[in-house]
């Protein structure tokens, strides 16, 4: 049972185990708890008071889905980088320039989009 | 009286006893360990602040940890009509989970008997542990959105802005210590740090990186915008009520004991220290004993860490936030990936 594939079943043990406790622990506090009454008031989305304004999913700054798509660029590149890492003292002994200059290029071009980020503010937070 | 198969490494029940075993006895260290860091920051907040802190409950308050506990279960389980119940009672489950699954691959120890102490020997390694740490980001968005109400909403957001962002930073932090050991596999960053020197001495600037996105991942102080009470009452949990808030809590703790388990393993050395023999596999039982008890003990270090920051510095602006963590940290990481590379590359030449 050396198989890489194996020892991804103590991972799920450990989720099942983990999901038990938590569903366990909720089921738990929903049969033993203390039932209240229910009211309008109590009914109604906390506003610290007052009675609740307005729809509970307000509007919010599209900044939010800007980041959101910035992370996923950055984030595929930065996924890239770990292979490379992996192999690259390896890799060094035999074809230190082509692992080294291949790779100096990608980082190039991703400081090169990074740097267009920047420049078209897409970073600021305040505009 | 013990049946054969568990002395004979190549059969099947073999590892699937020892694997269960081992799952349940990480869970038995980490739910105390989750429980009594609650009861450390509040016992070393309460000192901060020159206030007591709670003492009541069994000598020197080391019950109150189980009171709570109680509390949060025999408390009213109330679900408002307002939210968008499946989510809403699925939210803390889903914010829980991952927090526990990190630390399946985290060496915790180098040997008991014949076992090696980690609970996954993944060859994928911090790949693994970096993709279960995006997901705890879900289960704050749900019940942000879920909730149906503003303050939960604008926290849940937030969450996600600030936990993709610093995620970047984390992961392009931890890319040069991959350089140097050449292998993703935890156990094998431990034996390298085992042969030289921690790594924490060779990448200073990947490791404090790596510590301030750990802070804003896991939403503490100074980067808890997504809870700050004096403007969001609570954040994406304000709505939620006894247990399924307890599983937020818990959930938060148990994420800063990961993190912490990952930076004490990427930068510390995980269970050895320098000295004594004790960065060999330990042979006898009482030296593997003695391994997982020196991992807690740096683990603890960084909960200290964690709780202590938290009454140091003042909160963060948003826009500070996100300036650091985009403007500052990612070049930073990539000029640190830079520098390395060179240096290993001048180095072959």
């Amino acid at each position: 049972m050396e198989s890489q594939l194996a020892q991804y079943i103590p991972v799920l043990m450990l989720g099942a185990l983990a999901a038990t406790f938590a569903f366990g622990t909720l089921l738990a506090s929903a049969i033993l708890g203390k039932t209240g009454y229910r009211s309008r008031i109590k009914d109604t989305a906390y506003e610290c008071g007052m009675l609740p304004v307005g729809e509970g999913s307000a509007r919010f700054s599209v900044k939010f889905y800007l980041v959101a798509m910035l992370f996923i660029l950055f984030d595929v590149e930065v996924v890239f980088l770990y292979p490379w890492a992996v192999v690259y003292k390896d890799m060094l002994v035999e074809h230190a320039h082509l692992i080294f200059g291949s790779m100096m290029i990608f980082l190039a071009l991703f400081l090169v989009g990074f740097i267009y980020e920047i420049k078209k503010k897409a970073f600021d937070w305040k505009s | 009286m013990i049946p054969d198969f568990l002395n004979d490494p190549s059969h099947w029940g073999h590892f699937l006893f020892w694997s269960a075993f081992k799952v349940m006895m990480a869970f038995a260290i980490i739910m105390p360990m989750v429980a009594y860091s609650v009861m450390l920051e509040r016992r070393v907040s309460a000192a901060i602040q020159d206030r007591i802190g709670p003492n009541r409950v069994g000598p020197f308050g080391i019950l109150q940890p189980m009171a709570d506990g109680l509390k949060a279960i025999l408390k009213e389980d109330f679900t408002p009509s307002h939210v968008r119940r499946i989510y809403f009672i699925l939210a803390p489950a889903i914010s829980m989970i991952p927090a526990f699954l990190t630390v399946a691959v985290i060496p915790f120890g180098s040997k008991l008997g014949n076992q090696n102490m980690v609970i996954a020997n993944l060859n994928v390694g911090i790949l693994y542990t970096f993709s279960i740490v995006s997901l705890g980001v879900y289960g704050i968005v749900l019940a942000g959105y879920a909730s149906n109400s503003k303050y939960p909403f604008l926290g849940g957001i937030r969450a996600s802005a600030q936990m993709i962002s610093y995620e970047i930073a984390m992961g392009m932090a931890a890319v040069p210590v991959f350089m140097l050991v050449g292998d993703l596999n935890l156990g094998k960053v431990i034996a390298y740090q085992a042969d030289g020197a921690w790594l924490v001495f060779k990448q200073p600037i990947a490791f404090v990186i790596f510590l301030v996105s750990a802070f804003a991942e896991t939403n503490r102080l100074p980067f808890d915008m997504p809870e700050s009470e004096t403007e969001l009452v609570s954040g994406y949990n304000t709505e939620y009520s006894s247990m399924k808030f307890a599983l937020f809590f818990m959930g938060e703790y148990a994420a800063m004991i990961s993190v912490s388990a990952l930076m004490v393993t990427l930068f510390f050395g995980g269970w050895t220290l320098p000295f004594m023999g004790l960065n060999e596999t330990a042979t006898s039982l009482a030296g593997g004993i003695l391994h997982i008890l020196i991992f807690l003990i740096k683990i603890a270090f960084f909960m200290i860490l964690f709780v202590w920051i938290r009454w140091m510095l003042p909160r963060f602006r948003y826009d500070q936030l996100m300036d650091l963590g985009w403007k500052r940290f990612l070049p930073l990481a990539l000029a640190n990936i830079i520098i390395t590379a060179v240096i290993l590359w001048i180095g072959h030449l």
